[in-house]
């Protein structure tokens, strides 16, 4: 008869502690680590190692199967909770602006010179195309974007674009940071698939940035449209060069694992542009201010090259300043 | 027994060690295809119903406030902007980073997201994970609408989008951890780790009713008779009597009456005492190092 009591004792003795255990994750779960009294937080780890005991004893001497499942799903509960992530939200973002996201765009440097450069012979080549013939601005540039931009309308209908703002000031702006944020992810996210639709994305953006070049410059409004286009247009394509690089990364490790294996490679590609996505998305909330805003209430081409070119600068000494490590 | 023997070796093959850094092994179970889905259709739910309560609280905000003109009305816009644009990409996001590690779906269904290494969930894992969404879902579903929408139907076109979607959508399907996409690239997988009460023991006489467990048990079995079954069908059985439904206790008393040659007794009562005499059996051969998976098992 006492093999029947044992199982049964075991239970009996250790039960208080799984059900405290069970009480402190409930809590925690529901409301945030700091609601825990300090009693509890203390006597946490070592209920889990308590619970973690108990299972192993459950799994070798207790045939009740209820009380060995229970054990597990309060086992692992306790184990992602004790193993998890503790730092607050604000001390998270915190470092991810101070040094997490600078230190990832400059891990992809490699990646955003070669999209840069494809966003460049884009542009080139939308230029020249559309400056040899016209008819190619249709096929670069979709009729939404183009409104009534393009070689039917007068030089002053063109010159009017650059300068008149459109009713809804801030909707616009919205609408444009809502827009090219979506653009980017799928610049990013695309890069899986060996990187090639993330190099068609890129040289797609630069030629119709070309084409637009080509089509006001013919009309010698090329400097106007300078000063248009660069006062958001360094932080948005900037944005979207980095988007295109996180991609690239993604694409490269799935194509050249290296010694790892496909998947761990692709894993870990993948992890390091998130860090550069999450901020992009944040230039683009910058980008969009700057069109919606900036833009149309500053007409002046001097002050537009000039906030243009400082965000460029800032953008640039944010990212790529050396700067001393992290103590330890 | 027909019926619950099927449930011999359930999801065996969706078993994966996680090993603490105590040593134990915690042997997590992935979630399978259909909790994913239901987990999903009610987080698109739970979107969609946010997305209506926005819509309806805006468009009260916006008759009241129609009198003030533009700017009113511009500032409603851009937040119906955000709000749609927010609630796209960061309502997986966000609620994947809290301690639950789960969406709203995920929790109603019992899964969580969980770091292949069994490392802490980071949120870089997180936004790769939900980022790659994006085109594994909302792209297709955006494109096929717009098309509609725009010229009809173009039938290659749909075509098109369907398969790419199916691509995507059936992808965990041809992975044995049953990954998505962008599940392969956070390096996640999703858990199936429902919580669980602990009830009674059903290794005791049950309370309610001591007059069924009036014969002493032990006593009554031979060690033969109780040697008949091994540890999966004793717990089979415990699964009986936890669930306690007549048709199958009764099934079930007459298969081991059958088997150990007993007769008589209240079926429950029956199961009872021979529950707790084999268990007792069996735990004392598992103090000796003796654990027999079944009844195969010699």
């Amino acid at each position: 008869m006492t093999a029947r009591g044992d199982s049964r004792r075991f239970r009996a003795a250790r039960e208080g502690e799984w059900r405290r255990l069970e009480d402190i994750l409930n809590q925690a779960e529901k409301r945030s680590v700091r609601k825990l009294s300090d009693e509890d937080l203390l006597a946490l780890p070592i209920l889990y190692r308590g619970a973690l005991s108990s299972l192993s004893v459950a799994r070798e001497t207790s045939l009740d199967h209820e009380l060995v499942t229970y054990l597990e799903s309060l086992c692992s509960r306790a184990y992602f909770f004790v193993y998890g992530v503790r730092t607050s939200a604000s001390k998270r973002l915190g470092d991810f602006f101070k040094s997490d996201w600078p230190a990832a765009v400059r891990g992809l440097w490699r990646e955003t010179l070669a999209s840069l450069l494809l966003t460049f012979i884009g542009a080139l080549t939308g230029y020249l195309l559309v400056l040899g013939d016209p008819s190619w601005f249709g096929s670069f540039v979709p009729e939404g974007l183009a409104g009534d931009r393009d070689f039917g309308a007068s030089t002053e209908r063109l010159r009017s674009t650059l300068y008149d703002s459109p009713g809804f000031l801030s909707t616009f702006a919205t609408y444009l940071f809502t827009h090219n944020s979506q653009v980017s992810i799928f610049a990013f996210a695309l890069g899986f698939a060996f990187g090639i639709p993330t190099v068609l994305l890129l040289l797609y953006n630069g030629l119709t940035l070309g084409a637009f070049i080509a089509l006001f410059s013919s009309r010698g409004l090329g400097m106007e449209l300078g000063g248009w286009l660069i006062i958001h247009g360094t932080t948005e394509i900037f944005a979207i060069v980095l988007a295109g690089a996180a991609g690239f990364r993604i694409g490269w490790s799935v194509v050249f694992p290296g010694d790892r294996t496909r998947l761990a490679a692709a894993t870990e590609g993948g992890r390091a542009a998130a860090l550069v996505m999450g901020g992009v998305i944040v230039m683009l909330l910058t980008a969009g201010l700057l069109e919606g805003f900036g833009r149309q209430l500053i007409n002046s081409d001097g002050t537009r090259y000039a906030i243009g070119l400082t965000m460029l600068f800032l953008w640039c000494v944010y990212f790529y300043l050396p700067r001393r490590p992290a103590n330890g | 027994m027909a019926e619950i023997v099927l449930r011999r070796g359930e999801g065996a093959e969706r078993q994966r060690s996680l090993v603490t850094p105590e040593g134990v092994d915690l042997s997590l179970k992935l979630a399978d295809a259909g909790q994913r889905v239901s987990a999903f259709l009610i987080d698109l739910m739970a979107m969609l119903a946010m997305l209506i309560g926005m819509a309806i609280l805006l468009f009260v905000l916006l008759l009241l406030l129609v009198r003030f003109g533009q700017p009113a009305i511009e500032a409603i816009l851009i937040v119906a902007l955000l709000g749609f644009f927010l609630l796209r990409n960061f309502y997986f996001i966000l609620l994947e980073m809290g301690p639950r590690a789960a969406t709203f779906g995920k929790r109603a269904v019992g899964l969580r997201v969980v770091a292949r290494s069994g490392e802490r969930l980071t949120a870089d894992r997180v936004i790769v994970r939900n980022m790659v969404r994006e085109i594994e879902f909302y792209l297709p579903v955006s494109f096929l609408l717009y098309n509609e929408a725009e010229s009809g139907s173009d039938v290659a076109l749909t075509l098109a989008g369907i398969v790419w979607t199916g691509l995507f959508l059936l992808f965990p399907l041809f992975n044995k951890d049953r990954m998505r996409v962008g599940d392969l690239l956070a390096g996640t997988w999703v858990i199936s780790a429902p919580r669980r009460n602990l009830s009674i023991d059903m290794f005791q006489p049950a309370p309610a009713a001591p007059a069924l467990a009036e014969p002493e048990p032990a006593a009554q079995f031979s060690d033969a008779q109780l040697d008949v079954y091994g540890v999966f069908e004793l717990q089979t059985l415990e699964q009986v009597l936890r669930e306690g439904r007549y048709d199958k206790v009764a099934t079930v008393a007459d298969a081991i009456r059958a088997k150990i040659g007993w007769e008589g007794g209240d079926d429950f009562a029956f199961l009872r005492a021979y529950y707790d005499a084999a268990r007792a059996r069996m735990e004392r051969g598992l103090l000796f190092g003796k654990r027999r998976a079944d009844k195969h098992d010699r």
